[in-house]
């Protein structure tokens, strides 16, 4: 009789751990339902990629390098500048974040001008050395932080004007100072809340 | 009936009341003084009675308590262009921040009713907070190493909220002034010009003009108006005496509401200072409640027995309103900014002033031999002429009439006052000396401020290694 109690103690035992792992494995790690997390995350970059762009090029590159009618400078009102690109991206950034809380935004660099924009998280270092290291590529991982956990984006942020690598080069407070066009500056990092 | 069921509904007849009291008390005011849970700190004082404006919910969590700080003081954020933003905290890189320090609410290093660890500001954390996140300034600053973090507020250096007046390039830029620059003229005397510019042509009124009401008004209130800026600016008695939509009901007494139709934002910053805070919209003791038992009541008008800073006996009764400076029917500006303030305010910086260089500066502007502008009044440093803009991009300038926007901490001032007639570095210096401020600047600064020929300092490294 202990013999048949111990053994319907173990089944149902098996029982569980089965339909637990059964259940992690065939539901634990679906996504909800809609687009998936990465396919998000590049589209928000397309965005944020085409915007910064225009910015650079059309706006700052072109008044500042080429027609010379007025300059970019982080202290932008004080000296009556145009905003840095930088600066134009983290605005965005910060404005985004007042309207939804479901994403951030904000762009990092293994060199950056400002301490602040350094890597701190382990997917941050891993994905700016990645996206410097292989350029094309793209670096998507999961992360836990402040007990959330998000799905994490990193993308190569190209020199794509004079304008970066002569600021770059020339800031006082930049750590690198041998950049060329097209050289990878640093990286656009999207996190989405998972759920 | 037994001993113990009588003693029980002795209990039942004095709690059940007393507990209504107490929840009709938090649920629709009345006195709440009771409910004060320790000294509120100087700049929430006058407002302590009014519990709805911080807690505008019975349940409310850190984000109603966080709604409520910005409703008051967003915009002042906003404008000093914050340096530690809600939005540097939001951003989950940073959650290990904000373990340690959760900077995303202002009640993290601003607590309310806690006078034991309430220090300069409001500021409920120790005064080394700042090593919490610039643990390693050391490394990326040689110069700060071994500095104590509790002197990383030291004026001149850095601010939690406003660094304006002294980033690294602004002290580099104004490194090297003078005391005294060639043209000491405050900012104001532009905005006049800007504004004047600007103005409607309007057809002066004279006495005979006035649409006042024969019973409503006297010759010489009549006379006051004629000759004053009002009628030439073509604003009659039923301009500021009656108010829309019924422009027939005569308002002996103009209030803010009347002011405000013309004077928006000085009606509005008034109401964000210590003046005049009392009369923001929405602030209140008590609600309409059930059987009308409780009627919504806003807070009494603040007069200066209530301050906590000296004022003169015969002011105390004196209710703070636009007229307290700005006499009913003779607008004088001159009287308003510092007889007006003298009147009142009995501090040692608001009687020494009358023997101050800075009152020298005034009256001799008064009497032509300096020109419009060179003079330093009460209003000059405390109620300069501010710039905002609005979320739409549009600019906007006015005097400010928030006395205390620009005082904590004081080099708000450096920019706005001071750097228009003085070098950052004797700006900065007098800023620091607190025995100068009380002998109203009279003296030269005994205190100096390192911080500019530090980042003058700094530059001189950075561009020898870059090199």
């Amino acid at each position: 009789m202990r013999i048949v109690k111990t053994g319907v103690v173990a089944l149902i035992a098996a029982s569980i751990v089965w339909v637990t792992a059964a259940y992690a494995q065939w539901f634990g790690k679906a996504e909800p339902k809609g687009i998936p997390y990465q396919q998000v995350a590049d589209m928000l970059h397309a965005v944020m990629a085409a915007d910064r762009t225009v910015y650079t090029v059309r706006v700052v590159n072109r008044l500042q390098n080429e027609e010379k009618v007025i300059t970019a400078d982080e202290h932008f009102v004080d000296k009556k500048a145009l905003p840095l690109p930088a600066q134009m991206f983290r605005f965005g950034a910060e404005k985004a974040a007042e309207t939804s809380k479901t994403f951030s935004y904000s762009l990092l660099s293994l060199w950056p001008v400002n301490r602040q924009n350094a890597p701190r998280t382990a997917a941050e270092k891993k994905g700016l050395q990645h996206v410097a290291d292989n350029k094309g590529q793209n670096f998507y991982t999961d992360e836990s932080l402040g007990g959330k956990k998000y799905f994490t984006a990193v993308y190569a942020d190209p020199a794509i004007s004079q304008a970066c690598v002569g600021c770059h080069n020339e800031h006082q407070e930049s750590p690198r100072r041998d950049f060329k066009l097209n050289d990878v500056m640093g990286g656009v990092v999207i996190r989405l809340l998972m759920n | 009936m037994s001993r113990n069921a009588m003693l029980w509904l002795l209990w039942i007849m004095i709690t059940v009341p007393a507990g209504l009291y107490v929840i009709a008390a938090v649920v629709y005011g009345g006195n709440r003084s009771f409910l004060l849970v320790g000294r509120t700190t100087n700049g929430h004082h006058q407002i302590e009675l009014a519990c709805d404006a911080c807690h505008s919910s019975v349940f409310g969590d850190a984000e109603v308590l966080q709604n409520a700080c910005m409703n008051c003081h967003g915009a002042e954020l906003k404008n000093a262009n914050d340096t530690h933003p809600k939005s540097k905290f939001t951003d989950p890189r940073n959650a290990d921040r904000t373990e340690v320090l959760d900077a995303r609410y202002c009640v993290t290093c601003h607590r309310e009713h806690r006078p034991g660890i309430t220090n300069a500001m409001g500021v409920t954390m120790p005064n080394d907070y700042c090593v919490l996140c610039h643990r390693d300034i050391g490394e990326e600053r040689p110069s700060h190493e071994g500095l104590a973090f509790t002197t990383c507020a030291s004026s001149g250096c850095h601010r939690f909220h406003d660094n304006r007046a002294i980033y690294g390039d602004f002290l580099i830029k104004h490194a090297g002034q003078a005391d005294h620059l060639d043209s000491q003229v405050a900012a104001v005397v532009d905005w006049l010009k800007e504004k004047e510019g600007a103005a409607r042509k309007v057809r002066p009124l004279i006495a005979a003009d006035a649409d006042a009401p024969a019973q409503h008004t006297t010759d010489a209130a009549v006379a006051a108006w004629a000759g004053d800026r009002h009628a030439r600016a073509g604003v009659n008695c039923s301009g500021c005496h009656t108010s829309a939509p019924d422009r027939t009901a005569w308002i002996e007494a103009p209030h803010l509401a009347q002011c405000q139709s013309c004077h928006a934002q000085q009606v509005t910053t008034f109401s964000e200072g210590k003046h005049g805070m009392r009369q923001r919209p929405g602030l209140s003791v008590s609600q309409d409640g059930p059987f009308g038992l409780f009627k919504k009541t806003s807070l009494p008008t603040m007069t200066p027995a209530q301050a906590r800073i000296p004022m003169k006996n015969d002011a105390h009764d004196a209710a703070l309103g636009c007229n307290s400076c700005h006499s009913a029917h003779k607008y004088d500006r001159v009287a308003a900014r510092t007889e007006a303030c003298a009147g009142c305010h009995n501090d040692a910086h608001t009687t020494a002033y009358f023997d101050s260089p800075h009152h020298e500066l005034l009256k001799k502007e008064m009497a032509g031999a300096l020109p419009h502008g060179s003079g330093v009044s009460c209003a000059t440093c405390h109620m300069p002429a501010m710039t905002a803009r609005a979320d739409d991009g549009s600019k906007s300038i006015f005097v400010t009439h928030n006395q205390n926007d620009n005082l904590r901490p004081n080099e708000k001032m450096v920019r706005s006052v001071c750097g228009h007639c003085h070098g950052l570095q004797f700006s900065l210096n007098a800023l620091a000396d607190t025995a100068l401020i009380a002998k109203n600047f009279k003296g030269r600064p005994t205190v100096h401020i390192e911080s500019i020929e530090w980042a003058t300092r700094r530059e001189k490294e950075r561009a020898r290694t870059r090199r």
